[in-house]
């Protein structure tokens, strides 16, 4: 620790640190703006002057930037100086120049670093009395609007979207004061990381598109902490909501996992929750063969309660994108010998394997803050960049662990961040990837290799036997033998190796050399972490639930002509099987029931009952990320219509079928508390989130600002008597204005919105940490579920029996010739993700959608010749007497001789991947 | 003056090419190359060097043996090392550089090779101002001629020694000249200066350790390590050794380049070398180094042209090209124009330069015009204490006041009668 001065007075602070953020830490209003916590100091905007002094004497002091000033022992910095107050002013009154003054007009306003900042500094009054410079602004696509005149050129914007997320088509452009933030011509931004501009931005150069919309101001808008559902790594979000309506999604920061940041299709896929042809009331057919038309809630639950009161005949396919608490109630209201998952068996005995890798083996999982903090990464099958996309910006920080080491040698403080990209210059920590397709972490990595899941889980088991020899022996090319015992050396350097894996390929053999090679390092290495990446949200949650198997099992038993009635929860059979076997399977059942969200085309053409299901923006539950980290998301309307969670639809079903075991789910904690009674991995799943009587001061939170206007005019036309607020027995906060938002007593995870006075803007949260960049005060609120069992041995397994080609066993290399391709026309698929499409929910999202170009079957050049194939030419696959065309894109880096199938699209999703016959 | 008394311009004959390889050896060059690479111990060439006194000649006047003294040497030194001559020649008023890349590229070449040898580079960059196209033409020339004879490429004369030198042209912005932008630009980045600490010596071009000096700091080079030390102080009539290219703009009789010892005095600059006033203009002041230096009146017309009495009357040595001020020119023309200049050259990077400098402009527009305002006076005021040294990023706004600062210090009438009269 380090003595500093602050307007005299003495603090023990931490020396490696600036004094910007000691001044901030300590509770000091000192005005930044080019300066971000996570993207450190590079001193361009001068906003956070103070004077500095020699010592204890000199009164006179200089001016210098806190935040290019270390905070060694003995700094003596005067904010309340009047030069450094004055020169503060002059900054605020310098950036206000071209600054067009549009607040009434601006989506930012009320929010804006700017408008904070220009209060604090305490410039009033304008005195430039000639033109603005004025620019011209591009259309960025359907994320990010562009306002550039409101520019105060902090370059935060490009020091981000460049240097820290690897984009390549946002620039500053021009000198002086010309200087222009933006792409050098119109188009879509390509970042996957886009939509951060929004809050990167201090004030409404990008602003988020799908709010602009519908726009309101942020003092308007309902607030509610919540929990990605885009993909398993479980980012915490603040859902925002005005009449009705989500207006948009915000970072909300939480150490160990995003951070300060979200990926394009968490922030932007919301949509689907807004959609106007979302099921609201229950629809029932009361005619065999009928159409359905709309029920009252009492009807159907007594219906419903009918077909459940004798489980036996019943069977119910839970969710990987529902609750924890609502596949819960499922399971109990079928039992669960006939709870299924609704998803392809394949894909669900892949989770199972991976959860018993991760409570199994002695290996303990990474957050996405470990994956940053390691310093050596191998990548083993997933294509994170598409399946996990933050993971991905957590990947590319853990390269910087070689240029902060190079900083601290030559005596440059790695938040002096211009100072350490100058003086690492190339310097990266070593990132393996070896994915089916090249991604988008190629620019920093080590090496990379493409190949079939085959092929990468031998080269996986390649680098498990140059980290131990006795672990088997793989056929792998000689080049792939130099680059596994690279890739072992590199992990064997490390203080922090990390191996990440995941679902993506859809391959046992993948995750299995992926855990082996973690095992063997951690037996050099207890610092080894391992991270697999799964298919959904709540992938983990489900596994977590005994069931009687994946999709095609509840359909066989539903064939086997025992079931009357088939329970699908928040699923699309359609996305998880072919169609035609669906309704084949289901064509003896009397009662189909379709709980969702969504409206599908199964429920659409099959269901028999539709029960409207809450979206996550209206009924709180509890989901399991990849790590096996419980997280509780809250609602942040109160649902419309006759919606409701789905565990509430089976509860009251339940109770009209004379069923005992939903009598006391009055509230969610009362599931949430069912299921941690259960014990084993649930145990402690109690701690997930406080109970919902918890109040403050005797008030609950209000999830609307104090300043939230219009609160009895809202609904003036109806009745001069302001209505009472909807109940939310599920979570401490209410759906209203009043209450008790307590920041200082409340910890900030809990909170439905971060804010302090002098702080509007989403910066609010320095004050919200004990340290800038560090946890929350009182903690990032989560449940560690799946422990890693340390005396548990290593896991091993055999390579994938070399495939035919070269007489060496190894695989066939077309590039010399030895590749004979596909003689019989039969082509192995390989799964490919991409972002925005191959998700569910977010595909139901107009942003998204816009966002998304139309799935192309990916075929390597060579292979595309050897069939006669130009790009965009269709080309038909069959599999299992399933057809699909789709025209072709040609990938450099797709395997030869495999097709890549873009998964999880509207096109793709319930297609087959294995192994395909193709036609043209 | 005697040629040997004038190291920089004595192969220089304006009008005529320069000398080429063959021209310039006849006239005693490449003698200091073929002197020390491989045969003399950098070290002790260093050592020489500081001893000279020679200091920066792009302005800063910064010691240059003491510049090259940080650079990492020995066995354990990283192997890419990098010397760039910053020919990025861009101060309003100063084309010295120009007159010597034109008039003598070979003293360039052998002077980058000798210099490169002290720091044990392995390459060099020549960067230089895109506008530059003779000289760049020149230079490339001198460069083929001198790899053909073996001063370039690997051993060097038979002593081991690689290096390469690479010629870049910049795209051209006065904010270049600043030595970390410069290295920022060679790297393909914006041309934004750099923090430092990491010097460029420890940590300059793409992560190597790196020199950045002047070309006609080079110039100086071959001679001061054939002839030593001592002779070199000796040039110089002050307490700075050597020669300088000194020359004049505005309303005098002629406009220079001079090669004359350090330490001349500027009223010898101004009478004797430049001429004099024009007829019918009386001297009112003069910047001494380029537009980016503060004004001096009469009283300072005896200070030696040295950078320290320079810089402790209120003003910098500069390039020593002075900007002379007559009775007869708008003084408020005269720093509207600058200013402009100023404004327009900012990188854009830190706020008092990029947004303080158009406003100074604006309002400076205004007092010329008549249209001034008290309030203005203040505000420009502020702009000479916020625009100053250690509150901007770099040099280039507190060198862009200095001007304003002493023109308000000297001539504060002038913006008086720039402010709106009432009719």
């Amino acid at each position: 620790m380090a003595t500093v001065f602050i307007d005299g007075k003495p603090y023990e602070v931490d020396p490696s640190r600036n004094m910007l953020q000691v001044a901030l830490e300590l509770g000091f209003d000192l005005p930044y703006f080019c300066w971000h916590p996570a993207l450190g100091s590079v001193g361009a905007c001068r906003q956070c002057a103070v004077s500095q002094y020699k010592d204890a004497d000199d009164t006179a002091g200089k001016l210098g930037m806190a935040c290019m000033t270390a905070a060694g022992e003995g700094t003596r910095i005067g904010i309340e100086s009047e030069e450094a107050r004055e020169f503060r002013k002059s900054v605020i009154e310098w950036l206000m120049i071209a600054h067009p003054h549009d607040c009434p007009v601006c989506e930012e306003g009320g929010e804006c670093h700017l408008q904070d900042m220009t209060v604090m500094a305490g410039h009033a009054y304008r005195r430039y009395r000639y033109g603005k410079r004025t620019h011209r602004n591009q259309d960025l696509g359907p994320f990010i609007g562009h306002e550039m005149n409101r520019c105060i050129a902090c370059y935060r914007c490009v020091r981000f979207y460049k240097e820290y997320a690897g984009g390549r088509d946002l620039d500053a452009f021009a000198t002086a004061r010309d200087v222009y933030f933006g792409r050098s011509a119109d188009g879509v931004l390509e970042s996957p990381f886009s939509g951060n501009l929004a809050e990167i931005c201090p004030t409404g150069v990008f602003t988020d598109k799908t709010l602009g919309e519908a726009y309101t101001r942020k003092w308007d808008m309902a607030s509610a902490p919540s929990v990605c559902g885009h993909c398993s790594l479980g980012c915490n979000t603040f859902v925002n909501e005005r009449y009705g309506a989500v207006r948009r999604i915000l970072n909300r920061y939480n150490h160990a996992i995003n951070g300060y940041f979200l990926c394009d299709r968490g922030r932007f896929g919301y949509g689907f929750a807004n959609r106007e042809d979302r099921p609201t009331t229950p629809l029932l057919r009361r005619v065999r063969g009928g159409a359905p038309s709309p029920a009252s809630a009492t009807e159907v639950a007594g219906y419903l309660g009918t077909w459940l009161a004798e489980p036996s005949g019943v069977i119910g396919l839970g969710s990987p994108r529902a609750s924890l608490e609502s596949n819960f109630a499922l399971q109990t209201a079928v039992g669960a010998e006939r709870f299924y998952h609704a998803v392809p068996e394949a894909e669900r005995a892949l989770v199972a394997t991976v959860l018993g890798l991760m409570r199994g083996g002695p290996v303990p999982t990474a957050s996405l803050r470990e994956a940053e903090d390691a310093d050596a990464v191998l990548v083993l099958g997933e294509d994170v960049g598409n399946t996990a996309p933050r993971l991905a910006l957590s990947l590319r920080q853990s390269v910087r662990h070689a240029a902060w080491r190079v900083a601290d040698k030559a005596g440059v403080p790695r938040w002096q961040d211009n100072g350490v990209r100058e003086a690492a210059h190339l310097a990266r920590s070593p990132l393996v990837l070896a994915t089916p397709e090249a991604g988008d972490l190629e620019d920093v990595a080590l090496a990379s290799l493409c190949g079939t899941p085959d092929r990468l889980a031998r080269f996986g088991c390649a680098v498990a036997h140059a980290i131990d020899g006795g672990l088997p022996e793989a056929a792998v090319p000689d080049a792939v033998r130099t680059l596994a015992a690279r890739t072992a050396e590199a992990l064997l350097a490390a203080d922090r190796p990390l191996v990440v894996s995941g679902t993506g390929c859809l391959s046992e053999a993948v995750v299995r050399a992926a855990a082996m090679i973690a095992g063997a390092l951690h037996r050099r290495n207890a610092a080894t972490k391992q991270l697999f990446v799964l298919p959904q949200a709540n992938s983990a949650g489900l596994a977590l639930l005994e069931s009687a198997g994946g999709v095609e099992a509840a359909l066989a038993r539903a064939r086997a002509g025992d079931i009357h009635t088939v329970v699908v929860m928040e699923a699309d059979p359609d996305r998880v099987a072919d169609p035609a076997a669906v309704d084949e399977a289901l064509s003896d059942v009397r009662h189909v029931v379709v709980l969702d969200p969504l409206p599908t085309g199964f429920a659409a053409r099959r269901a028999d009952l539709v029960l409207p299901a809450a979206s996550f923006a209206d009924a709180a539950g509890t989901v399991v990320n990849h790590e096996g980290r419980a997280q509780r998301f809250a609602a942040v309307r109160p649902p419309p219509g006759d919606v409701q969670a789905s565990w509430r639809w089976l509860r009251d079903a339940l109770a009209r079928g004379g069923r005992s075991e939903a009598a006391g789910w009055q509230r969610l904690d009362d599931l949430t508390l069912a299921l941690a009674a259960r014990g084993g991995d649930l145990t402690g799943l109690e701690h997930v989130a406080p109970p919902a009587e918890a109040r403050h001061a005797g008030r609950p939170l209000p999830r609307e600002p104090h300043r939230a206007s219009g609160r009895t005019a809202v609904h003036a036309g109806k009745t001069m008597f302001e209505p009472a607020a909807p109940p939310d027995p599920d979570t401490p906060l209410r759906h209203s204005m009043e209450g008790h938002y307590a920041p200082g007593r409340v910890p900030p995870a809990l909170l439905p919105f971060l804010w302090q006075p002098g702080w509007d803007s989403e910066q609010a949260l320095n004050k919200f940490q004990a340290e800038i960049t560090g946890p929350l005060k009182g903690g990032d609120r989560s449940v560690r579920l799946l422990a890693p069992d340390p005396d548990a041995p290593a896991p091993i397994c055999d390579p994938p029996p070399p495939e035919p080609g070269p007489a060496d066993g190894t695989w066939p290399d077309p590039a010399d010739g030895s590749w004979p391709g596909p003689a019989d026309g039969t082509w192995p698929v390989v799964p490919v993700w991409r972002v925005f499409g191959s998700e569910e929910l977010s595909t139901a999202a107009p942003a998204i959608r816009a966002r998304m170009t139309p799935p192309h079957l990916l075929v390597h050049p060579a292979d595309a010749e050897h069939l006669g194939l130009r790009p965009g030419a269709p080309l038909t696959l069959t599999v299992e007497g399933r057809r699909l065309t789709l025209p072709i894109a040609l990938s450099e880096t797709i395997p030869e001789g495999t097709i890549g199938l873009p998964a999880g699209f509207p096109e793709t999703a319930g297609f087959p991947i294995a192994g395909a016959t193709t036609a043209r | 003056m005697r040629d040997e008394d004038r190291p920089l311009t004595r192969n220089i004959r304006p009008g005529e090419p320069p000398l080429d390889r063959a021209g310039y050896e006849e006239a005693g060059g490449y003698r200091a190359l073929k002197a020390v690479i491989g045969r003399r111990d950098p070290g002790e060439l260093l050592d020489i060097v500081k001893d000279s006194g020679l200091r920066g000649r792009g302005g800063a006047g910064f010691p240059t043996g003491m510049k090259w003294g940080f650079i990492p040497m020995g066995p354990d030194a990283p192997k890419q090392k990098y010397l760039i001559v910053n020919a990025d020649e861009m101060e309003p008023g100063t084309f010295k550089d120009r007159f010597l890349l034109e008039g003598d590229p070979h003293q360039m070449v052998e002077a980058a090779i000798v210099a490169a040898w002290i720091i044990q580079a392995s390459d060099v960059y020549i960067f230089v101002r895109d506008a530059y196209r003779r000289a760049t033409d020149l230079l490339r020339a001198a460069l083929a001629e001198a790899r053909e004879a073996g001063y370039l490429g690997r051993n060097i004369l038979g002593s081991g020694y690689e290096l390469e030198v690479h010629l870049h042209t910049s795209a051209g912005r006065y904010i270049c000249g600043e030595e970390t932008a410069l290295i920022n630009a060679l790297e393909g980045k914006r041309a934004v200066p750099r923090q430092k600490p990491p010097f460029p010596q420890s940590s300059g071009l793409w992560g190597r350790p790196s020199v950045v000096n002047n070309v006609e700091t080079l110039y100086n080079i071959p001679h001061i390590v054939l002839r030593g030390a001592e002779w070199y102080r000796g040039l110089g009539k002050g307490a700075d050794g050597g020669t300088k290219l000194f020359g004049a703009s505005g309303r005098v009789k002629r406009k220079g380049p001079w090669e004359l010892p350090m330490g001349t005095p500027l009223r010898e600059l101004l009478e004797a070398h430049a001429g004099g006033m024009h007829d019918g203009h009386g001297f009112r002041g003069l910047l001494p180094g380029g537009a980016s230096t503060g004004f001096l009146v009469d009283e300072h017309l005896d200070l030696p042209m040295d950078f320290d009495p320079i810089q402790n009357a209120g003003s910098r040595l500069g390039t020593g090209a002075l900007i002379v001020l007559d009775d007869r020119t708008s003084l408020m023309g005269m720093l509207r124009n600058l200013e402009h200049f100023f404004a327009r050259e900012s990188c854009g990077w830190c706020t008092p330069c990029r947004d303080g400098l158009p406003w100074v402009e604006r309002i400076l527009a205004a007092f010329a015009a008549g249209r001034g305002t008290a309030e203005e006076l203040d505000i420009l005021e502020m702009h000479t204490r916020f625009c100053g040294m250690g509150k901007t990023f770099c040099a280039h706004a507190p060198g862009a006041i200095m001007p304003l600062e002493t023109a308000l210090k000297y001539f504060r009438d002038d913006f008086e009668r720039g402010l709106t009269r009432a009719a």
